[in-house]
């Protein structure tokens, strides 16, 4: 009479099979530029229990008053479907992309990272940020602040190396994705 | 037509152009431009609620049993704070309302000013959308939204907050266009090659279902009445959720009565058996579906729903159509007469055969009593009673909920008035209020218990000065029931603060409040104690004395599969059905 019990032992209200794929997913948001909108979006992934990675938000196009909110995610491939389709009940939401899905995306960030050190720390922090082709936007005797854009993995790599140099502190912007080809979201 | 006025004014003026005849609300400092305009006007009557709670529920009343747009006018801070639970209640229901909002003027906005809330903020979860006017330019298009929105796609509340500034502002009023939203646009028609593929499966469907909700209602009546036309030529079975039934008629020959954790033991099994699952409208709450690993274990399922946001949320569906019930209805009636398909009668009759087996177990069954009133009794009573009128039922939250939405019989969709997602404590009398309000002709009962009564009981006040002849008919076992009996199956019978110790005499409460009461705890006194309060021309409270300890069944446990269920004449111990994980649920 007992249906099958599955070995993990998962809530009996829990619809996951028991074989639990967690994905990364880039979402492309483009909604009107009003008073709260960030708020609803950003309540959305808070109160239904959903993850942000990051998350940007920019006016795009000033006549319309629209905004494109990138948020990254994470969750099995029904959640970020979930994610989705709650977004687009949000009434100020114009279009909800999940550029992941679409495949070839391009994914920048920028990031400042200030790095602190004296004689041969200095010129080594230098030589990679040649390598990593970050520009120095400041600098004092005993700092230099890089900046880098690229995607989050590079940035990731740039800071490790930098840590044991004298890496002071990081401040990122989080991602912005666009779609590759001549078409839009 | 455009006219220059003020945004009070405005207020009004666009709640006439919408149809609202009827507004529910109560005053305070930051909505008295609002009132004042409502004073020298006759065509939206002011229902002065006892308090906001009230007014949100009436609203909901009012619309879910009139099918139009439900409207309430609150002030600010508390006026707007009091009012989250009935916008909650409609978010999860699904219940067309605009709540209006007043508040403190725009330059004393985050000041911590008295009564200031920040009301959208608050209720950003609570609503579908909701508006803070800023300017008095935006005021005629935000009012004319609300209303599109609330009542479009799926249905739902929407929060209007209107700094008192705004509303003495003057500007240029424009009556409602019949635009369409520049983001909002539900899907409504459905695509018609999934709907060609649903046909074609449920020609080969040996053991079928329709499982219905709440969205058929919402459909309106054409959707009803095209779900009946679709069960007529198909000859499927046909349950419900607490949310939809009215939506087939429970007289008619394919109902299995509703499903989910106290539904009826045939409607459970047929949903656990079945082959081909047709989602009518209703969203695999967790009420409904039991433990998801163990649902419907070897079915396909369709799932027709005008929120693409419930296709897939909780169970995986292997076909999913976005539109509204009622066109979806309508084309699978036109496509199933054209492409002349005719069911496997041979299956059906061996699935039919099956049904029946578990119909003759008679889960709604309880043992019958000449000592005492059983609260099944009387809910069976109150429907032969008034099943020849126009009745409108609502309830409170409870085991009388759920012995009301098993014993009474709906024939009509629009006749049944419950908190289903929420399970709000307080609903029903405002609700039977607002519902009567909406049929002044009809007769009004709000099936309650003794402790869910008093969340609301200050309406009383209202049904006395509206006139509103409701009957409040309460099944008194001076236990918080549904608590008590949860604490039997969960906790070792320890009633832990679900006894309702100093309760008031409802009899005596009722005349102090210039209504009849009628007390009544003898099964043979039972028929005639109900044809008074029905004969009462003015709301009557009625004290059903009914048996303290009785559960409600059938009742699948938390945590357990639809064929776990515990039936009335089972000798479990009922201590000992629920295990260690279904503890953990709710």
């Amino acid at each position: 009479m007992n249906a099958p019990t599955p070995a993990a032992a998962l809530s009996p209200y829990s619809s996951s099979n028991g074989k639990v794929s967690i994905e990364t997913h880039t979402l492309s948001v483009l909604v009107d530029n009003e008073p709260g909108v960030l708020a609803r979006v950003v309540g959305l992934f808070s109160g239904r229990g959903y993850n942000i990675e990051s998350l940007t938000v920019a006016e795009v196009a000033h006549g319309q008053q629209l905004s494109r909110i990138t948020i990254v995610t994470t969750g099995t491939p029904e959640t970020i479907e979930q994610i989705s389709h709650q977004l687009e009940r949000i009434v100020p939401v114009h279009r909800v992309t999940d550029l992941t899905l679409l495949g070839g995306t391009v994914e920048r960030e920028l990031a400042m990272v200030k790095v602190k050190g004296k004689g041969e720390n200095r010129m080594e922090a230098m030589r990679l940020a040649d390598a990593f082709r970050a520009r120095v936007i400041d600098a004092s005797l005993e700092s230099f602040i890089f900046e880098l854009t690229g995607a989050p993995k590079k940035i990731d790599d740039f800071v490790e190396l930098m840590r044991p140099i004298g890496l002071v502190e990081v401040s990122r912007t989080g991602v912005a994705a666009i779609t590759r080809g001549p078409g839009a979201m | 037509m455009s006219k220059m006025m003020t945004g009070a004014e405005m207020v009004v003026q666009a709640l006439q152009d919408q149809g609202v005849t009827t507004l529910f609300g109560y005053p305070g400092g930051a909505v008295l431009p609002i009132y004042d305009a409502l004073f020298h006007q006759k065509k939206v009557q002011h229902v002065l609620v006892r308090h906001e709670q009230g007014a949100a529920h009436a609203a909901e009343g009012y619309a879910r049993s009139s099918g139009k747009v439900g409207c309430l006018l609150v002030t600010s801070g508390p006026g707007a704070t009091n009012a989250v639970t009935g916008l909650t209640d409609a978010l999860l229901d699904s219940i067309p309302i605009v709540c209006i909002t007043g508040q403190v003027p725009t330059h004393l906005i985050g000041s911590d000013a008295f009564q200031e809330a920040d009301t959208v903020g608050i209720t950003r979860h609570c609503t579908k959308h909701n508006y803070l006017v800023r300017k008095i330019e935006d005021l005629p298009r935000i009012l004319h939204e609300a209303f599109y929105i609330a009542r479009s796609g799926r249905p739902g509340p929407v929060v209007i907050d209107i700094p008192k500034d705004v509303q003495f502002a003057t500007g240029l009023y424009a009556p409602p266009k019949n635009s369409q939203h520049k983001t909002y646009q539900p899907q409504i028609k459905g695509d018609l090659a999934k709907i060609k593929q649903a046909i074609e499966m449920m020609a080969a469907a040996k053991k079928p279902i329709f499982y219905t909700g709440g969205g058929v209602i919402n459909a309106g009546p054409l959707a009803s009445t095209l779900l009946r036309e679709l069960v007529a030529q198909t000859g499927f079975p046909v349950t419900s959720t607490l949310m939809g039934l009215g939506a087939y008629p429970a007289s008619g020959k394919n109902w299995l009565g509703m499903l989910g954790m106290h539904g009826s033991y045939e409607a459970n099994n047929a949903m656990h058996d079945c082959d081909l699952m047709i989602c009518v409208g209703a969203r695999f709450d967790d009420r409904i579906t039991g433990r998801l690993d163990a649902f419907a274990p070897n079915s396909k399922k369709i799932h027709i729903d005008i929120d693409p946001s419930s296709i897939n949320k909780n169970v995986q569906v292997d076909l999913a159509i976005v539109g509204d019930c009622a066109h979806v209805l309508d084309d699978m009636v036109r496509l199933w007469r054209a492409e002349g398909h005719t069911p496997d009668k041979k299956a059906h009759e061996i699935w039919w055969a099956q049904i029946d087996k578990w119909r003759a177990r008679k889960s709604f069954g309880y043992k019958k009593s000449d000592q005492v009133i059983k609260p099944q009794y009387a809910i069976e009573r109150l429907y032969e009673l008034t099943k020849n009128r126009k009745t409108y039922i609502t309830t409170e939250v409870g085991q009388h909920q759920m012995w009301a939405a098993q014993h009474y019989h709906f024939e009509e969709p629009n006749r049944w008035m419950t908190s289903g997602g929420l399970g709000t404590m307080g609903y029903g009398l405002p609700a039977a209020i607002g519902t009567q309000l909406a049929h002044p002709d009809a007769l009004v009962v709000d099936i309650a218990g003794e402790a869910s009564i008093l969340m609301n009981i200050q309406e009383l006040s209202t049904a006395l000065q509206f006139r509103c002849p409701v009957k409040i008919f309460i099944l008194n076992n001076e236990y918080m029931g549904m608590v008590r009996q949860w604490q039997e199956l969960l906790h070792g019978g320890r009633y832990s603060s679900s006894y309702s110790e100093a309760l008031p005499d409802f009899v005596k409460l009722a005349e102090a409040y210039g209504l009849k009461g009628i007390r009544c705890s003898d099964p043979a006194k039972l028929d005639d104690a109900i044809m008074e309060m029905i004969d009462c021309p003015t709301a009557v409270v009625f004290d059903c004395v009914v048996d303290k300890l009785e559960n409600c069944l059938p009742m699948i446990p938390s945590g357990k599969a639809h064929n776990e269920m515990i039936l009335p004449d089972a000798d479990a111990d009922m201590g000992s059905v629920i295990d260690e994980k279904g503890k953990m649920l709710v």
